[in-house]
């Protein structure tokens, strides 16, 4: 059993019908694809397989062999985020992050599919997502924004620089 | 995560329609895999431990073929492949689960769909509509019958191949769902007119998908679509489940099916 996952091939010796879930987390240690429900509702478990959004815990492996997987490891790098990673970055449509790669997975999907949603096409696409934080608004203005390429990486760079800490101890003089 | 002991599974993945009927032979201790929409959680959570499969996807069994007046629509064809199909088969699949289950689920897998504790095989209703019939292999060889005595039947012992279908003068759909993650539909009806008249399938109201013959007499004899449609009680079993009552079912149940008649709409 052959996949490639993120431009790497990979033999894959997980059981037949485990799911891709399972072979991409304990064999692959690849952990961006949640274990939500693992029964198909929660989306948290999506990937691309050949470029189309699927429930990852809802493919037996045996049917996966020589196919393409991504993962949102394989859409950016944490200095280069892809566009809907950064949407999502910028926007603030991230808040436990447990949804939020299933969410960026199929949004991207979607928004290749349909370069210009409206955002009921974008609910409508994205409806096999749920966020428990429900942060649904800022997911959706996040795919609008990425669709729109409303993107400003430029000034969302933290930093991490210590600067000198002004130390205050309660009860102590001021 | 949920562990798989599944090292001991046979899995056969046949690459032609000849060599999936092979590999089925009469059933007996075969697990048939198509989309894994409905069996993967199962294996995933350790209540089905399949020891033989029979994985479908590259069995050749997918896909719409139109055949004269009639079409024919393999197993395999993905749910969001019969959102192309005639209606009201296609508005029957676009509700069916989300974007990327619908894409992965197969006409073969909703026919085949056990009673469980919510209503699934969405798609029986607009089948038995469209007076669809299954082709399938087993035992006795190849079969053909009405949609509606395949599912009532159960797919035990049957390896379905394929479905063969008229689009119809006229056409309707009405739902009742519920927002949830999995968009499960309450109770659907659906129905399709021809030149012999209308048929009426319904699903939840009973384990599977069920004809409405006594709304379609009532029709055939004169009735209004409101009168016709209260005749619905005596054809469906309405239940109890996690989505509604029995009690709300058998009040939403005529009003679903009306609503059905008054949508007939396209053609003539």
């Amino acid at each position: 059993m052959r996949v490639t996952v993120n431009g790497v091939q990979h033999d894959v010796h997980s059981p037949p019908l485990a799911s891709l879930l399972y072979a991409l987390r304990e064999e692959l240690d690849i952990t961006s694809p949640k274990a939500g429900c693992q029964q198909g509702g929660c989306g948290a478990c999506t990937v691309l397989v050949d470029g189309e959004p699927r429930r990852s815990c809802l493919l037996p492996l045996a049917a996966l062999d020589g196919t393409s997987i991504t993962t949102v490891e394989g859409l950016g790098a944490p200095d280069e985020l892809s566009p809907m990673q950064a949407a999502f970055d910028e926007q603030y449509a991230a808040q436990c992050g447990f949804c939020t790669s299933g969410f960026v997975l199929a949004a991207t999907a979607l928004v290749d599919r349909n370069p210009n949603p409206s955002r009921e096409d974008i609910l409508e696409g994205l409806s096999g997502h749920v966020c428990r934080c429900t942060g649904y608004v800022k997911i959706v203005n996040a795919v609008e924004a990425a669709a729109k390429g409303d993107i400003h990486p430029e000034h969302v760079e933290p930093s991490f620089e210590p600067e000198e800490a002004e130390v205050l101890i309660p009860g102590s003089p001021a | 995560m949920t562990s798989t002991a599944l090292q001991a599974a046979d899995v056969v993945v046949p690459a032609s329609r000849d060599e999936a009927v092979a590999a089925f032979g009469d059933g007996s201790g075969v697990t048939v895999l198509g989309g894994g929409t409905i069996l993967m959680p199962e294996i995933n959570y350790g209540r089905l431990r399949p020891a033989r499969v029979v994985l479908l996807q590259n069995a050749g069994l997918s896909g719409l073929r139109r055949n004269g007046s009639s079409l024919t629509i393999g197993a395999m064809t993905t749910v969001a492949e019969l959102e192309q199909a005639p209606e009201p088969l296609a508005t029957a699949a676009r509700h069916v689960a989300d974007h990327e289950v619908r894409a992965q689920a197969t006409l073969g897998g909703n026919l085949c769909a056990p009673p469980g504790e919510t209503p699934r095989g969405d798609l029986q209703a607009a089948l038995i509509a469209l007076g669809a019939t299954v082709r399938s292999a087993g035992k006795d060889g190849e079969r053909e019958e009405p949609v509606e005595d395949f599912v009532a039947r159960g797919p035990n012992g049957r390896l379905v191949l394929e479905i063969e279908l008229e689009a119809p003068q006229r056409a309707g759909y009405a739902s009742a769902r519920r927002p949830h993650a999995h968009a499960y539909t309450i109770l659907a009806a659906c129905t399709a007119e021809t030149s012999t008249g209308v048929r009426v399938g319904i699903t939840g109201a009973g384990p599977h998908g069920l004809r409405a013959r006594s709304v379609e007499q009532a029709l055939a004899g004169g009735a209004s679509s409101a009168e016709a449609a209260q005749k619905v009680l005596d054809d469906g079993e309405p239940h109890d489940d996690a989505l509604a009552s029995a009690w709300y079912r058998q009040r939403l149940l005529p009003v679903i099916v009306r609503r059905a008649l008054d949508h007939l709409e396209g053609g003539k």
